[in-house]
């Protein structure tokens, strides 16, 4: 970006005036300007904000790589141990770890309930709440309610909620699956997904509404004057519209699917039955803080998130948002 | 933010015939798909808010009535007993006090980093500007649990911030979503302005107080509403961190009651929902106390940078 030209020769002959830097020659000031830029002031401004980025994102993110290779335990602080590497044993320990391998595969399942039930359910709310004139901002308190509520309180209600004579049971009678939702090795996971589904709702209702404005009322004036009906609409002119919003959302969706820990731990405590409804951040937990192996947490982690970042490729490569 | 109902048949009714059943067909006010969108909006209002009222339902029986009938208040089964049976188990006020201090430090480093760098991005020239930006970004976007094992040894065993109010605060001071909103801010703000002011000789502190900081105000309120879901419903940070129980926020708090000693209390559901209402309570009310500085593009803004 290029600095508008007419302000800089306006600050430039007169920096002495500036009361709080008595001390700024002529020559060694420019000089500093070439190193510096102009205003070398932004600089001391995000110094801080740049020291904390490195302490506790630049630094951790080096080391969770450097951990993944190593033979890395916890020992006393200070203390000097000989830590090797040890290459890709510890990737190998976890893709031959049916536990883990289980916890990714549930995340998968999570993954293709949740993820299109988000988009779909978002989007039809977010147009039917557009173009709603009464009770909208009752509408949109009571849409976003479960998204500010912390997935700890909500928990308490759905475990009541989907229980074994919890009220879910009770109102559809013989049709209740039988061990209850949350210890059917079948149901775990899938009510999980749809707990999610439910708490993040609410956020993604509110970026299809921004997206819905930047739809143009021409497109939808042409549909109707070309005969479309409302249904046709939806899809020939919302769907295509909201577009970049839809990558939007399924990239967020799956970073959220894959971030997966409060709910298993209390819905289900701790990824039950049987392990159908664990996930891999359970897992590191587990294995990493619980079992002391943070190498093999760490290689869990790097395993996720090259994960996540294939699939948010192929997304990307459907939903064809180049323009987002 | 008062909506503005539709102004029923008004400048409408002058319409040719023909003029009128067009603006009907744009609008899509046929009476039909207007009751179908009413239907799917409650529907899903309701949906969307039955479990918190079950949630305080639940939290005043005295004995869990999980039938049908039990989602009706029955006067001979109300109780505030549920408060008093949770209090006793995990103090809520600690819990509620550090919940607090942890969300007012994320807050506080959220917004002073947001107001600082977001303006230096905005409006200074400076060697670095774009690679800080790019940083922001990349924090954004790199996932959390990548990071939390490494944090956790850096944290908890090399720096020894276990159970203290500053290890869990640290991992969340660096959110870029405020940077990228306060940035946003500032690129509106016409640049003559700075300049002018350097011009009559203020230095860039000056600037920055007198100039830059009143006119970020409004989008203030919004950053911070924004900022405080997240460490107030926080889960597994703390969690890690904390293992004494006086320092643990109250969503870590309760969640151990919930996975650990439930068993043992008189009405275990009445005792967590009363949890869960208290935990709700305080992000749910500022939530719909400020319900319009909830605004799409505020948001949109934030996470697409």
């Amino acid at each position: 970006m290029s600095a508008p030209t007419v302000s800089s020769e306006n600050v430039a002959p007169n920096p002495a005036a500036t009361p709080s830097r008595p001390g700024g020659g002529g020559p060694r000031r420019n000089r500093r300007r070439q190193w510096l830029g102009k205003n070398p002031f932004g600089l001391v401004l995000s110094a801080p904000y740049l020291i904390f980025v490195l302490l506790v994102f630049a630094y951790p993110l080096v080391f969770a790589f450097y951990m993944s290779f190593h033979d890395y335990f916890f020992a006393a602080p200070g203390a000097v141990v000989d830590r090797p590497f040890v290459g890709l044993a510890n990737f190998q320990e976890v893709l031959s770890d049916p536990a883990i391998i289980r916890s990714f595969g549930n995340v998968g399942i999570f993954l293709l309930i949740n993820v299109p039930l988000t988009v779909v359910l978002s989007l039809v709310l977010a147009t039917a709440l557009n173009k709603a004139l009464r009770f909208r901002t009752f509408l949109r308190v009571a849409f976003y309610v479960p998204y500010v509520t912390a997935s700890v309180a909500v928990v308490g209600v759905w475990i009541f909620l989907f229980s074994g004579n919890g009220l879910v049971n009770q109102i559809l009678g013989p049709l209740a699956p039988d061990p209850a939702w949350l210890i059917n090795e079948q149901w775990a996971m899938p009510t999980i997904a749809i707990f999610v589904t439910w708490k993040g709702l609410g956020f993604f209702i509110l970026l299809y509404l921004a997206a819905l404005q930047n739809v143009s009322d021409e497109l939808y004036e042409a549909a109707a004057t070309d005969g479309a009906g409302k249904v046709r609409m939806f899809f020939s002119v919302t769907v295509p519209g909201v577009r970049p919003a839809t990558v939007l959302v399924l990239l967020l969706a799956t970073v959220t699917g894959a971030n997966l820990f409060t709910e298993p731990y209390l819905l289900t405590g701790g990824g039950g039955p049987n392990g159908a409804s664990s996930s891999p951040v359970l897992m590191m937990y587990q294995r990493g803080i619980e079992q002391g192996a943070p190498d093999i947490a760490a290689a869990i982690g790097v395993i996720l998130v090259i994960g996540v970042l294939i699939l948010a490729f192929i997304q990307r490569k459907l939903a064809g948002g180049d323009d987002s | 933010m008062s909506t503005n109902t539709a102004p029923a048949p008004g400048p409408d009714a002058a319409l040719t015939d023909t003029g009128r059943i067009r603006v009907h067909k744009v609008d899509g006010m046929s009476r039909g798909q207007n009751i179908l969108r009413y239907v799917v909006l409650f529907l899903g209002a309701l949906l969307f808010l039955f479990p918190f009222y079950y949630m305080v339902i639940g939290s005043l029986q005295t004995k869990p009535d999980s039938t049908v009938a039990g989602a009706f208040p029955n006067p001979g089964n109300l109780t505030l007993e549920n408060y008093a049976d949770i209090n006793g188990r995990i103090n809520l006020l600690q819990g509620l006090v550090n919940s607090g201090i942890f969300a007012g430090g994320v807050i506080l480093c959220t917004v002073v980093f947001g107001v600082l760098v977001g303006y230096a991005l905005a409006q200074l020239q400076w060697r670095g500007r774009g690679v800080t930006f790019a940083l922001a970004l990349l924090v954004q976007v790199v996932p959390f649990q990548l990071l939390m094992i490494p944090l956790y040894v850096m944290i908890a065993r090399d720096y020894g911030l276990a159970d203290n109010y500053l290890g869990m605060i640290l991992p969340f001071a660096i959110n870029s979503t405020a940077v990228i909103i306060f940035r946003q801010y500032f690129l509106q703000i016409p640049k003559e302005l700075f300049d002018a002011a350097r011009i009559d000789g203020a230095g860039e502190l000056r600037i920055l107080r007198r100039i830059a900081l009143p006119l970020v105000r409004p989008a203030l309120l919004t950053v911070v509403l924004l900022t405080f879901i997240g460490p107030w419903n926080e889960f597994l940070w703390p969690f890690l961190i904390t293992k004494e129980a006086s320092l643990q926020p109250l969503a870590v708090s309760l969640a151990n009651y919930l996975s650990n000693v439930a068993a043992t209390a008189a009405n275990p559901f009445g005792a967590i929902l009363a949890g869960a209402c208290v935990l709700a309570a305080p992000a749910v009310v500022l939530f719909i106390l400020f319900q319009r500085h909830f605004v799409s593009s505020n948001i949109g803004s934030g996470v697409k940078g």
